[in-house]
């Protein structure tokens, strides 16, 4: 469960002060599926940041279950991006040196979990997105949608309660678009997670249990 | 995942990989040669040293000569041997004079032997020894007998006729004929092998000084100068007018090099000839441990106002020749050059770590983002830097013993002068032109291979630097991949 209370978040840009997010409050029901929409340079990646606990507001609070997020440590908010929530960006964001399984591992290594079970546990997740035959490829053996796929498998590995997509299928053409969409429904379905989706487009928001609008750092709902 | 993502990482970014190993090997390349070539060139100094002062000898104490005041003619005049009427024996109207003289050799300075006790007294001295350096030159010829020569017959006061041609002498007429002879002699403490110029000698045959050799006429000679006064052991040698048994042959310890001196025998024997009782001109001490010598040199110094300390290092420049130009080489440009070398590849390594931080934003935002603490990621990036530094440091020790064995293949030659301890100590003085002492300056010029050494510590050293650079470049580098916070760094790339 996510609670966000009056949450502002500003930039210095030189000696310009940006205001990303404008005194947000919301809150997210755990299991809920969320689309968050809005312009270009209208808050979404702020918000986003400040849901998965890599950035702090400037004024407000963000809690997430009993964890107030804004008052933690740097350490501590590590803790709770290992465990609790998982990543999935645009750009993959996959380690181009490791195999497919060794990037899943990459999000359990913060554990203390041993390399064997890191390594069955890598290769049940990417069998869960359809990968289990390409355990050992580089991403760059990979097309852009098994690339995103190992990217998924990496964020639920460590069987969060929370997934964060940041723009997941902005690199992929439209057949593609739908597959991914289609596992993280699935997966969101199966494991119960709050799944949020920062999106432009409208076909994958529309799937969504709730839509959320943002624009010049004020959040609606969309009805 | 340390290790496979570090093994991965080196294996994927080979390029970067290698022009880091090389800079590293490189440098550690020079740094091993430069290090052993200087312990060589040591080595050298140390070899020609110790055919002088002998092994072990950490300080020397001597004094300096001083001018000869007005009206002292001193031991360094020209040296006379007079030669009344009743000299020489005289046979067939020739007459043979022989004279033999000891004295001081030119440009030493004596002083009491006193100072050795004072010297054996001064804190952390293991041993001291003192010894006398001298000069024996001996002169001898035939005259024609004075009556055959002189004008006026002294007894009948005629003058001889017109074409009577005086005889007698070498030839037979009157003539005459001259020889002199000099070399060098040093008296030492029979009793005492431990430390001094004996210490470092080869005996070749019969036997060195021993205790009870105390105040007895025995010598031992120089191998060479043996050979080419055709000595050899159980012959005597005259010194002063004496005769010493010959009762050893001594080589220096490097097959080229001369020993300190011609001729040894008993101190005690040394200051009696020579009429320098209870006078010593050198006394060289050991110290207990290389940590003391400076202590022991200071302690020295204060307890004898009045003496010149040197120690093994002040010793090392009195080495003159190619070994010199060799040392001054080593010591400045290889120093330098190495130093230079070493610094600009830890800059390539430190260049390269950062630059490949940069690159990797992304990476370590994500990394960042699924739960890597900043330690965790510096940990990372220092290990990658270090297993790079580790691979230049093993090529650069294969490099390096590469050079080393090939400047061992053609091991060049270094000639060594070392100026005996006369010169090397108190430079020459108060000692007037002429005397027969030259031949006694002219000791331990020699050829010398130059053998490079591999030691324990070279390597230790070159481990020790290519760890120091990888771990350098990878703190800082780490230390920047640390300082990006995950929502910027994601940021960058959105």
């Amino acid at each position: 469960m996510y609670e966000l209370t009056s949450v502002t978040k500003t930039y210095s840009q030189g000696k310009r002060t940006v205001t990303a997010l404008k005194n947000v409050s919301v809150s997210i029901p755990d299991g809920q599926m969320v689309a968050i929409q809005g312009p270009t340079g209208g808050g979404k990646s702020t918000l986003l940041q400040m849901l998965g606990a890599l950035d702090r507001p400037t004024d407000g609070t963000v809690e997430l279950g009993t964890a107030n997020l804004s008052k933690l440590g740097d350490g501590k908010l590590g803790k709770i991006r290992a465990t609790e929530i998982g990543f999935v960006f645009q750009g993959f964001n996959l380690i181009p040196t490791l195999t497919a399984q060794e990037n899943v591992e990459t999000a359990l290594a913060p554990l203390g979990i041993s390399a064997s079970e890191r390594k069955s546990r890598a290769a049940e997740a990417l069998a869960a997105v359809g990968l289990g035959e390409r355990l050992t490829h580089l991403p760059a053996e990979l097309s852009g949608g098994q690339q995103q796929r190992v990217a998924i498998a990496r964020a639920l590995v460590k069987e969060p309660t929370v997934l964060l997509a940041d723009e997941p299928t902005g690199n992929l053409d439209e057949d593609t678009r739908d597959d991914i969409m289609e596992l993280l429904e699935g997966l969101w379905r199966d494991r119960g997670l709050t799944l949020i989706v920062v999106t432009h487009d409208t076909a994958v928001a529309a799937r969504a249990q709730r839509r959320l609008h943002i624009k010049q750092g004020v959040l609606k709902e969309v009805a | 995942m340390f290790i496979t993502y570090l093994r991965r990482e080196l294996a994927g970014r080979r390029k970067q990989t290698a022009i880091v190993a090389i800079g590293m090997a490189l440098a550690i390349a020079l740094v091993i040669i430069v290090n052993a070539v200087s312990a060589g060139v040591q080595n050298a100094q140390a070899t020609v040293l110790e055919s002088v002062y002998g092994v072990g000898t950490d300080i020397t104490v001597s004094q300096e000569a001083t001018a000869p005041t007005a009206g002292d003619e001193g031991t360094g005049g020209p040296q006379r041997f007079d030669f009344g009427a009743d000299d020489g024996a005289t046979t067939d109207g020739t007459t043979s004079v022989s004279q033999s003289r000891l004295e001081a050799e030119r440009g030493t300075t004596t002083f009491d032997a006193s100072a050795l006790d004072t010297v054996t007294t001064v804190d952390n001295v293991s041993a001291a020894a003192a010894t006398l350096s001298l000069s024996n030159t001996s002169f001898s010829g035939e005259v024609p007998d004075m009556a055959e020569t002189d004008s006026t017959d002294s007894a009948t006061g005629t003058v001889p006729a017109a074409g009577e041609r005086p005889a007698g002498g070498p030839d037979g007429a009157g003539g005459s004929a001259f020889s002199v002879d000099s070399f060098t002699v040093l008296g030492l403490d029979p009793a005492d092998e431990a430390v001094g110029p004996l210490s470092a000698v080869t005996l070749t045959e019969g036997r060195t000084l021993a205790a009870a050799d105390a105040g007895t006429n025995v010598a031992v000679l120089d191998s060479s100068y043996a050979t080419t006064a055709s000595l050899a052991v159980g012959d005597t040698v005259t010194i002063a007018d004496t005769d010493f048994e010959i009762v050893g042959l001594v080589t220096a310890t490097t097959a080229d090099a001369a020993t300190a001196s011609n001729v040894y025998i008993p101190l005690d024997v040394a200051q009696t000839l020579s009429g320098l009782t209870d006078q010593v001109s050198d006394i060289y001490v050991q110290a207990d441990s290389s940590t003391a010598i400076d202590q022991v040199q200071t302690d020295i110094e204060t307890a004898l106002p009045d003496s010149t300390v040197n120690t093994q290092s002040d010793l090392a420049s009195s080495v003159s020749g190619s070994l010199s130009s060799a040392s001054d080489l080593v010591k400045n440009l290889g120093l330098w050059l190495s130093l230079i070398v070493l610094a600009a590849a830890f800059l390539i390594a430190i260049l390269f770590t950062i630059s490949g931080v940069t690159r990797r934003t992304r990476e370590f935002g994500t990394l960042k983002a699924i739960g890597w603490s900043n330690g965790k990621i510096v940990r990372q990036v220092a290990g990658e830097s270090l297993v790079q530094g580790l691979i230049g440091g093993a090529v650069g020790i294969v490099v390096g013993l590469a050079g080393i064995l090939v400047i061992n293949l053609v091991a060049p030659t270094l000639t060594a002068g070392a100026a005996t301890s006369t010169e090397a100590l108190g430079g020459p003085g108060g000692g007037g032109p002429g005397g027969f002492g030259e031949a006694a300056t002219a000791a331990a010029t020699s050829d010398i291979l130059l053998s490079v050494p591999v030691t324990f510590s070279v390597i230790l050293l070159a481990v020790g630097l290519s760890v120091l650079g990888g771990l350098i470049a990878g703190m800082i580098g780490g230390w920047r991949a640390s300082s990006l916070r995950p929502a910027e760094a994601l940021r960058s790339i959105a």
